[in-house]
């Protein structure tokens, strides 16, 4: 999957969905009812966030009796940090050809 | 670091350069120069102007944003689907020019959303950058 920061960032782009996942990565595992407690938005709301960033890798659900507990991963961030340091890598090297023809031109 | 940087997610690189900006920014705007250190292009310092810029791996859609002579030049950046705004800053400086990239790496139209949300961005990744470490 060569371009997953766009999953990723379409994924984290609604304030509401961040928010799920920061609560998940801060607090650990937890329930679809406890999350909606403090979500500000229905259980079907915060469900279907929790569909989306299960889609995008960035959480995991747990089934137990008649809960679904869900919790957090990280791990699949990764790609949007290696965003950030690949596009600083592109830049720096435009910016070593940019001085070369710095030096060729006139003036 | 301008109010704009700190609100979203953004690269930037800065380096001094022992040229004055004029020079810097005929390379940065004439399209025959930009070919020489960026990717062949159809750019015009115009305001509202749309350009490619083309590479071996494919093509960067770009609109001009802003544009200052000798000071700031500003355009979108879409490839891969996913759009940011490149905006190139020249300061002059003793020993030449203060060049900084700034690449922000959101719609526009975006931004406001984000800037209004509760914990901006950069916490955002401060802290998942933390736990990333931790995880590794």
């Amino acid at each position: 999957m060569p371009y997953t920061h766009e999953v990723l960032f379409k994924t984290l782009a609604d304030p509401t969905r961040r928010a799920i996942f920061e609560r998940l990565c801060r607090e650990g595992e937890q329930t679809v009812g406890a999350l909606t407690a403090r979500a500000g938005v229905s259980q079907p709301a915060v469900s279907k966030h929790l569909g989306v960033l299960k889609q995008a890798g960035l959480v995991l659900d747990r089934h137990e009796g008649r809960q679904t507990h869900y919790s957090a991963q990280p791990g699949a961030l990764a790609p949007l940090i290696d965003w950030t340091s690949q596009m600083a890598g592109f830049w720096q090297s435009r910016l070593d050809d940019l001085e070369d023809l710095l030096k060729r031109m006139d003036q | 670091m301008n109010e704009k940087s700190t609100e979203t997610l953004s690269v930037v690189v800065e380096r001094e350069i022992p040229y004055p900006p004029e020079k810097i920014w005929r390379a940065l705007t004439q399209p025959h120069l930009i070919e020489e250190w960026l990717m062949k292009n159809d750019f015009k310092p115009v305001v509202g102007h749309r350009f490619d810029l083309r590479a071996d791996w494919g093509t960067v859609d770009c609109r001009v944003l802003a544009v200052e002579p000798n000071k700031t030049l500003s355009y979108t950046w879409e490839a891969h689907g996913l759009e940011s705004v490149v905006t190139w800053t020249l300061t002059p400086s003793s020993t030449g020019t203060h060049l900084r990239i700034d690449q922000s790496g959101f719609r526009p139209d975006q931004q406001q959303a984000y800037q209004g949300a509760k914990g901006g961005w950069p916490r955002f990744f401060a802290a998942l950058e933390q736990l990333l470490a931790r995880t590794d």
